[in-house]
């Protein structure tokens, strides 16, 4: 399937001489600090590449300073990018004139942000139409829309009221609301839950997989939070220092770091949560008996727990009729015991 | 074993030098005491104020030939003067055949009530109506209108160009570059200087008094429009952008919403300038309320200045609750609204068509048993205080100012010069060196030296006295809340209050004197230092006040060593602002008996051969101020890093 959005090559740098930057080969290869101290030029992002696919949830994650919301802004062009293309849907991004990137921005794509971005003197059920409001839709017909989308994200009752008046968790899901008003094709969140509290998180959390599932848009999720982005993310990239580290699925970032900098990131991840079978089995030895029930190597450790421990003989790993390795009591305990 | 030097209390080297400085001057003065003072009798003209004077009757001769004139100055003046008169035909002056104005007192208490009511609630709108029912029962009703009629005029023109020229300078940094130091520059002006040069060109009335008060009043509109524009979360104007909103979509949905309400506030600043600007505007012949105040001064007649400044006063506060209450959002009930409008209107119809309600009734009158009252007032005190006041008076006149004075506009004036050069030095360095070389240069030129050093030294005195005031006052509001609240709303109607009104109680306490028109300028100046001062204290980080008290400081050592020097930003801010006010209070000393620069530019304003004078104290008291500025922003940049 074809990517929704295809990143190539994409640079940010802040400072006036940015251009020179880009177009110098050796000044590209500096770290961050050194092209500081020579130029004075701040790289944010730093030829970062990846793609995602339709109705992903890819998730991008860093810590910060890592230049993710910069990369976030610049695939929306709220941030202008140095160099690079961003195709959406087969169109470079890069190349639209204001007027067409306004249509995208209308049409094709919504963001969430970290501190909301509300208009503070409109209701909630305006805030909500204020995109369909751009775009010219008469007001009978917003009213509609942004009632159904009230609806979905659970804010029936709380139409007419202020945003000053709710919680930060509601006033984040107003946030969702007016994104998802517009009916766009992917949704960007720029940390979205990083200034609510614990539980509140948890819960707008559970509602983005909801949502995700319900309305399955291709979403590109900003977060610091390792569990987060492991809890929603279909693929995790790594970024640090304004480059890409690593990109893959939550146990393979866990099962194979790519370095000593993602190995200590995900060191304290519960591990049996995140791996599969497929990352622990073995080859069969001469010695097993092959004749104990069988698992998909997709299944998560955690949930093999039971079924491998309770049985008297090797678990076997099979996809399609294929063996792939067997799974003994020792590896699991190996994964549970190291996260004492 | 080497002798260990013992530790002396080291004196700074700079303090050391101003001291010799001011040793030497104060030794030089006593030798060239009264030489070389640059003095200038009352009625003595320069050659220069000659050139003006017939630079005045030149452009007065070709006001209605020359092209530039004829076709700039006239036309706005006469478009100015067009509006200014429509204005006051809608509600003061008798107009369009009519022995009395379209709408008459009971149309315009209604429709007071109206807009009061639907931008800030039935309270406020009960307080406008009891207000201006005031004013006529006053018997100051036509004046009142006058002064309202100027200053809704003056407001309006304000607006019209302040709030774009705002949103501009919020919306573009260049733009904003290029207007801060012009609006700094207006807003440092003292305000009476402008209106000389300003008769030149418009003549004597209602245009140049709407241009001065223009002039005046924009600037505050500009500022918070730009600030409120500037201050509207970055987020939420890039949530807009991120859903494809124009630049003109995000500006009128996002930017002045949400800046509305401190819009409203620059709206209001813009009017509490525009009155206070429009009563001392009465200088130059501005029709209203602040006419009846110079007439009641010149006279010393307490009790009718008394009687117009209360009316002024009234009018200030009805201003400022309506626009205060109007930053609120509120809607009124559909009744309320149509109810009030339809009453509004029948009043308006009646004070239209019968006479009892076009005129205010004179027999209902409470204005003369005020005036009565105030005079007997300032008599008993007059009377029965004289060993406080005086006493007060005769200390501050004998050991503050006239020893300054003395050595100001007694010393010769190169050595003046020389001692302010070299202290400019030693606070700033070169460039404030230069810039007072330059100022003193052109205080030379004027030809008013020793006019301008008797002004610094009353102008020094009332600073001083501001600090002090406000040093105490300030650290007592920061550090306690209940002060603070009680204290806060008098600074504020004290701010709101144009500065004539106080000239009256203080004039009738102290009489005509230096030390009056310095006491009026303490009174005018001290709140904003006070202010200042307080906000400065209460912004010294808590945990910071905490942990001095933990190591066992008494509240004074708190103060001293750790409040007020962690204030000092506030405390040069204070001190700068405090002399700005109070310079701009100089011509208003003059109406009372200050003398110098101040009485120069007022005698300019009534004296045709006096006008070259008053045109050249007015620059006087600009490169006053401008040197003053310079100087105590050096001083405050070399303390604060």
């Amino acid at each position: 399937m074809d990517p929704v959005i295809s990143v190539g090559n994409l640079w940010k740098i802040f400072g006036s001489n940015a251009s020179q930057v880009v177009a110098s080969d050796e000044l590209k290869s500096l770290s961050r600090t050194e092209l500081m101290d020579r130029t004075g030029a701040v790289a944010a992002v730093r030829g970062v590449d990846f793609d995602v696919a339709p109705g992903e949830m890819f998730v991008v994650m860093g810590l910060s300073g890592s230049g993710k919301s910069t990369l976030v802004r610049c695939l929306t062009r709220l941030v202008e990018p140095t160099a690079g293309t961003i195709m959406f849907e087969g169109e470079n991004i890069l190349e639209a004139d204001a007027k067409r990137l306004r249509d995208l921005r209308r049409n094709k794509f919504s963001m969430v942000f970290q501190h909301f971005g509300l208009l503070p003197h409109r209701t909630v059920a305006d805030n909500v139409g204020y995109g369909l409001e751009i775009r010219g839709v008469p007001r009978a017909k917003r009213g509609g829309r942004s009632q159904e989308v009230i609806d979905l994200v659970g804010l029936t009752g709380y139409e007419k009221s202020y945003p000053d008046q709710l919680s930060g968790g509601m006033q984040q899901r107003v946030g969702l609301a007016r994104a998802l008003a517009g009916d766009p094709d992917v949704l960007f969140f720029d940390e979205p839950f990083s200034a609510l509290d614990p539980l509140i998180r948890r819960d707008m959390q559970s509602e983005v997989i909801r949502l995700h599932r319900e309305v399955g848009k291709t979403m590109v999720f900003i977060t610091h939070d390792l569990s987060e982005a492991l809890k929603l993310g279909d693929r995790i990239l790594i970024m640090r220092d304004g480059q890409v580290v690593q990109v893959g699925t939550g146990d393979e970032l866990v099962g194979a770091p790519a370095d000593d900098y993602v190995r200590d990131f995900v060191k304290d991840v519960p591990r049996s949560h995140v791996l599969t079978l497929k990352w622990i089995m073995r080859p069969p030895r001469p010695d097993d008996e092959l004749d104990g029930p069988e698992l998909s190597p997709e299944t998560v450790v955690r949930e093999a727990v039971r079924s491998v421990l309770s049985a008297d003989k090797p678990v076997k790993v099979v996809r399609d009729g294929e063996l792939l390795g067997v799974v003994a009591d020792e590896e699991i305990l190996g994964v549970v015991a190291g996260e004492a | 074993m080497v002798a260990v030097a013992v530790p002396r209390r080291q004196i700074p080297r700079k303090a050391l030098i101003v001291g010799g400085i001011v040793l030497a001057w104060l030794a030089l003065w006593l030798v060239f005491r009264n030489v070389g003072t640059l003095a200038l009798d009352a009625s003595e003209l320069t050659p220069l104020h000659r050139w003006v004077n017939s630079v005045n009757d030149a452009v007065g001769a070709s006001r209605n030939s020359n092209p530039v004139f004829l076709y700039f100055f006239n036309e706005i003046r006469l478009v100015i003067d067009e509006f200014v008169r429509f204005v006051q035909a809608l509600i003061a002056q008798p107009s369009f055949g009519r022995p009395v104005p379209v709408i008459g007192w009971l149309g315009v208490v209604a429709i007071a009530g109206f807009v009061s009511l639907a931008v800030a609630g039935w309270r406020v709108a009960l307080l406008s109506v009891a207000g201006f029912v005031f004013l006529g029962l006053q018997g100051l009703w036509q004046e009142s209108m006058d002064t309202l009629s100027l200053t809704l005029a003056a407001v309006v023109i304000a607006l019209l160009f302040g709030i774009p020229l705002g949103i501009w300078a919020g919306l573009s940094d260049r733009a904003n570059r290029v207007m801060t130091p012009v609006l700094d520059f207006m807003q440092t002006m003292p305000t009476f200087v402008y209106l000389a040069p300003l008769t030149l060109f418009f003549l004597i009335g209602p245009a140049s008094a709407t241009i001065a008060t223009l002039i005046y009043a924009a600037p505050p509109a500009i500022r918070i429009t730009a600030h409120a524009i500037r201050s509207v979360p970055h987020n939420t104007v890039e949530a807009s952008e991120s859903l494809g909103a124009t630049r003109k979509q995000t500006l009128l949905k996002v930017l002045l919403p949400s800046a509305r309400k401190t819009i409203v506030l620059g709206v209001n600043q813009t009017i509490m300038a525009a009155l206070s600007m429009v009563t001392i505007a009465a200088l130059i012949d501005a029709p209203g309320l602040g006419k009846t105040v110079v007439k009641a001064l010149q006279t010393l007649d307490v009790g009718t200045a008394f009687n117009a400044g209360l009316a002024i006063v009234v009018l200030a506060i009805v201003l400022d609750r309506v626009t205060t209450a109007a930053t609120e959002r509120r809607t009124l009930p559909r009744w309320a609204l149509f109810g009030g409008l339809g009453v509004t209107g029948v009043a308006v119809y009646f004070s239209y068509t019968y006479l009892w309600a076009a005129e205010f009734p004179s027999e209902v009158e409470i204005g003369s048993s005020i005036r009565q009252g105030a005079t007997a007032a300032t008599e008993w005190v007059q009377d029965s205080l004289p060993v406080i006041t005086n006493g007060f008076k005769d200390f501050v006149t004998s050991v503050l100012i006239n020893p300054l004075q003395a050595l100001l506009a007694e010393s010769p004036w190169f050595l003046v010069a020389l001692v302010i050069v070299a202290l400019s030095f030693l606070i700033g360095g070169v460039k404030p060196a230069v810039v007072s070389a330059a100022c003193l240069g052109v205080l030379v030129a004027t030809g008013l030296w020793q006019d301008a050093m008797i002004t610094l030294a009353s102008t020094l005195v009332a600073t001083i006295l501001v600090m002090i005031l406000g040093v105490v006052v300030g650290v007592w509001m920061g550090r306690s809340r209940r002060a603070d609240r009680f204290i806060r709303p008098v600074l504020d109607a004290g701010q709101v209050m144009p500065a004539f009104v106080y000239l009256v109680p203080i004039l009738a306490l102290f009489s005509a004197t230096r030390f009056t028109a310095i006491i009026a300028a303490v009174v005018f100046a001290a709140p904003v230092a006070i202010k200042i001062i307080a906000d400065g204290i209460r912004g010294v980080s808590p945990a910071t006040v905490e942990a001095s008290t933990a190591l066992g400081s008494s509240s004074w050592q708190t103060i001293v060593k750790v409040q007020l020097p962690m204030a000092r930003r506030a405390l040069t801010l204070a001190a700068n602002q405090g002399l700005i006010y109070v310079l701009s209070m100089v011509v208003v000393g003059g109406l009372v008996g200050a003398g110098a620069l101040g009485y120069d530019v007022v005698a300019g304003f009534s004296q045709g051969q006096l006008y070259g004078k008053g045109l050249a104290a007015g620059v006087a008291i600009v490169v006053l101020g401008v040197m003053l500025d310079r100087l105590t922003q050096a001083a405050a940049k070399r303390w604060t890093n």
